[in-house]
């Protein structure tokens, strides 16, 4: 059951010299799996001083399925739609990074086609996503209107999506092998109406929030984490590259067509959340650069590879991984030459980034915890699969 | 006793002064009657414009366009189920909402509508409301502590805090302008509500733009510090739902809540009516040196009247709008009948009779309805200080300049 | 690389190919912690994941895989290990900090202890579960009766 909070925190006396009465104002605090702020069910054990935070410890697995059990059950092609439903955000994303994976360990290639779409389809998840994230954020350190402007923004996306697969969230829209269905009529027209539509809307989310006094000073020099933490955290995406790391998985090891375009990766400075909310609004309007680029230039062509009705990848082992916008999304699967994947291994990137909350709210005051894990943009489902 | 009652219809001064008590209760009824009336309208119009403001609708079923919905929200509160924790302490957890709304509600008394529209006019107004107002950092203790549950008590530790501290930059804004009432031939100045907008009528000069930028720095300071003295955003912090300390109202349910929620309103319009009294030049109308003169008296007391027609053309417009579907028949007449409420308003607020009375009471609502407006406004706005920060802006940066502006009010006083 | 570690650990080694692009080791489970130090030393300071899989028919059942990414090399590289059960392993979180909750999630899913970890408790499953799910040997739908009758008061989760 349940155990005692501070019993949780043992692990944090360990380190601690002498404590002697005078330490008794210490405060362990329980922000409960049900908390507004916590972007899903997240348990977070605050050990406080006062104000100031000295350790936390985080639970998490309120919102496990076993999805990687449920994969050793399904064939191939049935195990896709789950895949949306861990990071249910991005689920674009998720199915672009398995439906690679696969393809790499039958060894085929989506043709060009499939993969511009799949470029197109996953940047504006990538939008959709950094816009989410931006609503929660802000409401989460108290300014409550731009979370209906993102959200009425994000609309206009999510109907891209259901005019072409007929999902909004978890989308499914990939196959393995390339895409399922062909572009519908209007969507090269859908797709540059937003590209226009979009960016003096991403001006307007600044215009609230970058040079407001407050919101510089609520997150300015807050959840600070310099570069060797996050790389020895293993700590990938938007918060590494705020701190200085210039690495995109979509330029360091390119796939699905992201070598043909021409995109640049936003850094920061200070690694503090100020700087991840920068970095993730140039990186939406990167995407539109992408996406700009993109659907100009889609090539004609066959949608969807050869690939065998019943698939039965030889004997092997595969690690394939995407930048989601979250970070790095992995796929380990193990393949014993049958229709069901022998194991799927998925390596969240909210799962390792969630580890690096310890380290990043040391010293801080409570309101900032807050802050700092709506700056991590976490998503309970893919931390806890 | 009819003498006792008429006598005072030819006197020329507040009730109080009078010592009519007979007048003065009439006066307490219709201010107090006006100002829950305010507070419902208040409710309304936060919610509205926030919605506005957040591309969505905000209320439009209860009533059209919402308009009932406060008293819809009355009813849910009054007959919702009260409950009292069982280790609190049940006299403190009762009379703490009580404490909150008689202190807000008490500052009324020296409120000036008008030269002679005020329940009384004590001469040290101001010192009175700025007191008593503080009494409610009183109730705000007692609320936590009464609560018995370590959240709400350290909400409210911080809340009263955070009000005191603001406090102080406050009444350091209020002495500068206090000061300004003093320069006059005789050299005296006033705490007096009504004489304060007196000297500001004879000075010929609303004091925010005394000695400029001085009496609008004092003006910022204080409109800032008012704001954070109401716990409103952006200093909302101890109210708000997604920090981790709960405000002090959080064990508090139904009509205890609401008599919260109806003191933090009423002190958002008491402070607001210090402001406009102080700065704005109360029930002076704009522009009374620039432009002066019968034909302007005559101009600007045929606003209100315009202004309550043209509410009743929005109303009217909005009644076209309304869906033609049978289901909407009684909002539409609703609608209607609210726009003709309106428009009668208006053409009475033309007759002569009647203009020149409410001239006064009018601008005075006129201006504190701005500032209510600039609440909810910076409530859509501006995210959240953090605690740390709230309090830092409250000593580091707002004191000092008020100590500032007052050295230098005074020494421009009397220099110049 | 691959030849100095040859020359060091001889038959420890006991294969490094490459599959479908990526570079892998499969090492013997005495050597591999001072491997995976040399790796780190060699410039490979990213732990992108450590995983296992369960082969029952096999003697030594799990294979317990470690993913490493060079920044400076672009490079990533896969360490394979092949443990008994029973078996435990020593922990890497001093080599990276980020196999702590990545080295639980494996004790959690599959049981295999690590000797030095800080705090190893399960993570994404409650507490007082028994049970490892990853294993083969574990139903799909099966659950710790037990844990849902003491700790949710139903008889059971299905």
């Amino acid at each position: 059951m349940t155990k005692d909070p501070a019993a949780y925190l043992s692990h944090l006396e360990a380190g601690e010299p002498d404590k002697t009465f005078l330490d008794s104002n210490e405060l362990i605090i329980n922000m409960g799996p049900q908390h507004p702020a916590t972007h899903g069910v997240l348990r977070v054990i605050l050990k406080l001083d006062g104000e100031k935070v000295l350790g936390t410890e985080c639970v998490i697995g309120y919102l496990h399925r076993g999805v990687e059990k449920i994969a050793e059950n399904r064939t191939y092609t049935m195990f896709n739609p789950y895949v949306d439903r861990m990071d249910y955000v991005a689920a674009v994303s998720n199915g672009l990074g398995y439906c690679e994976a696969i393809e790499k360990l039958l060894n085929i290639q989506a043709p060009p086609r499939a993969n511009y779409i799949r470029v197109i389809l996953t940047e504006l998840n990538r939008i959709a996503s950094h816009q989410l994230w931006l609503g929660t954020h802000a409401l989460d350190i108290g300014a409550m209107t731009p979370l209906f402007y993102t959200f009425r923004d994000r609309e206009e996306i999510l109907k891209i999506f259901e005019k072409y697969c007929g999902a909004r969230l978890t989308t499914h829209a990939f196959r393995i092998g390339g895409c399922q269905y062909e572009t519908y009529e209007g969507f090269e027209q859908d797709v540059k109406k937003y590209v226009d539509f979009l960016p003096p809307k991403i001006n307007e989310y600044e215009e609230l929030l970058t040079t407001n006094r407050i919101w510089v000073e609520r997150t300015r020099s807050v959840g600070k984490i310099s570069a060797a933490d996050c790389k020895a955290l293993g700590v990938t995406g938007p918060v590494l590259r705020a701190s200085g790391v210039k690495w995109d998985l979509r330029k360091a090891q390119p796939y699905a067509a992201y070598s043909e375009f021409d995109f640049d990766i936003p850094t920061g400075q200070n690694g503090d959340t100020y700087d991840r909310y920068l970095v993730r609004m140039e990186e939406m309007r990167q995407s539109l650069r992408i996406i700009r680029q993109a659907v100009e230039r889609i090539p004609e062509g066959p949608i969807m590879a050869k690939v065998a009705k019943v698939m039965k990848p030889p004997a092997g082992e595969i690690y394939h991984s995407i930048e989601a916008p979250k970070g790095e999304l992995g796929y380990f699967v193990v393949s014993d030459g049958s229709t069901q994947p022998y194991r799927v291994r998925v390596r969240p990137p909210s799962f390792v980034n969630l580890q690096a909350l310890d380290v990043m709210v040391r010293g801080q005051l409570v309101a900032d915890v807050i802050a700092v894990i709506g700056t991590l943009d976490i998503v309970l489902g893919e931390v806890d699969r | 006793m009819l003498d006792y009652v008429t006598s005072y219809l030819g006197m020329n001064t507040t009730p109080g002064q009078a010592g009519n008590v007979f007048w003065a209760l009439v006066y307490i009824f219709v201010v107090f009657g006006g100002v829950s009336v305010a507070v419902v309208a208040m409710n309304w119009l936060e919610r509205k414009a926030l919605a506005h403001f957040q591309i969505r609708l905000g209320p439009m079923r209860v009533g059209p366009h919402g308009l009932l919905q406060p008293i819809a929200d009355a009813i849910k509160l009054l007959t919702k189920e009260d409950i009292v924790p069982s280790e609190a302490d049940a006299f403190v957890f009762w009379i703490a909402p009580l404490i909150i709304l008689c202190a807000s509600f008490t500052v009324y008394i020296v409120v000036p509508f008008g030269p002679t529209h005020a329940i009384t006019d004590l001469n040290i107004g101001v010192l009175f409301m700025l007191g008593v107002s503080s009494l409610s950092v009183l109730g705000v203790v007692m609320a936590g502590w009464a609560s018995n549950s370590h959240y709400p008590l350290l909400g409210s530790l911080r809340s009263s805090a955070q009000m005191i501290s603001y406090e102080v930059a406050m009444g350091m804004a209020v002495v500068s302008a206090i000061l300004m009432t003093s320069l006059n031939r005789e050299g005296t100045g006033t705490l007096s509500m009504i004489g304060i907008v007196q000297a500001q009528q004879t000075q010929h000069i609303w004091f925010l733009f005394k000695f400029f930028p001085l009496g609008f720095v004092a003006f910022a300071i204080f409109a800032i510090a008012m704001v954070a003295e109401t716990n409103r955003a952006p200093f909302d912090l101890p109210e708000a739902e997604s920090e981790l300390t709960a405000g002090f109202h959080t064990e508090y349910s139904g009509l205890r809540w609401s008599l919260f929620m109806l003191g933090e309103y009423a002190a958002m319009i008491a402070v607001s009516s210090i402001a406009v009294t102080l700065w704005l030049g109360g029930w002076l109308r704009p522009f009374p040196n620039t432009l002066t003169g019968d034909a302007w008296d005559l101009v600007f007391s045929l606003v209100p009247g315009f202004l309550f027609l043209g509410l009743a053309a929005i109303a009217f417009a909005g009644v076209m709008r309304m869906p033609k579907h049978p289901y909407f028949r009684i909002q539409t007449m609703g609608l209607a009948g609210f726009g003709a409420v309106l428009g009668v308003i208006g053409l009475v607020l033309f007759v002569p009779a009647v203009r020149d009375r409410i001239q006064d009471i009018f601008w005075f609502t006129a201006k504190v309805a701005v500032f209510m407006y600039l609440y909810i406004w910076y409530r859509a706005t501006f995210p959240r200080y953090r605690f740390d920060q709230l309090m830092r802006v409250g000593w580091k940066v707002l004191l000092p300049i008020a100590i500032g502006v007052l050295i230098l009010t005074a020494v421009l006083g009397v220099v110049l | 690389m691959v030849t100095k570690l040859r020359r060091r650990y001889g038959s420890g080694v006991r294969e490094a190919s490459t599959y479908l692009g990526e570079n892998y080791l499969v090492l013997e489970s005495s050597i591999t912690l001072e491997t995976l130090q040399v790796l780190r030393d060699d410039e490979f300071d990213y732990c992108v994941d450590i995983t296992a899989v369960h082969y029952p028919s096999r003697e030594k059942q799990f294979d317990l895989i470690w993913i490493l990414y060079s920044f400076a090399r672009n490079e990533r590289i896969r360490v394979k290990t092949e443990l008994a059960d029973g078996e435990s392993f020593p922990s890497s979180t001093e080599i990276w900090p980020t196999t702590n909750w990545l080295e639980r999630e494996v004790f959690d899913m599959f049981g295999i202890r690590f000797d030095g970890h800080p705090d190893l408790k399960r993570i994404l499953l409650p507490d007082g579960w028994k049970g490892y799910p990853l294993r083969k040997d574990y139903g799909i739908i099966q659950q710790d009766q037990e844990w849902v009758q003491i700790n949710l008061g139903i008889e059971s989760g299905q």
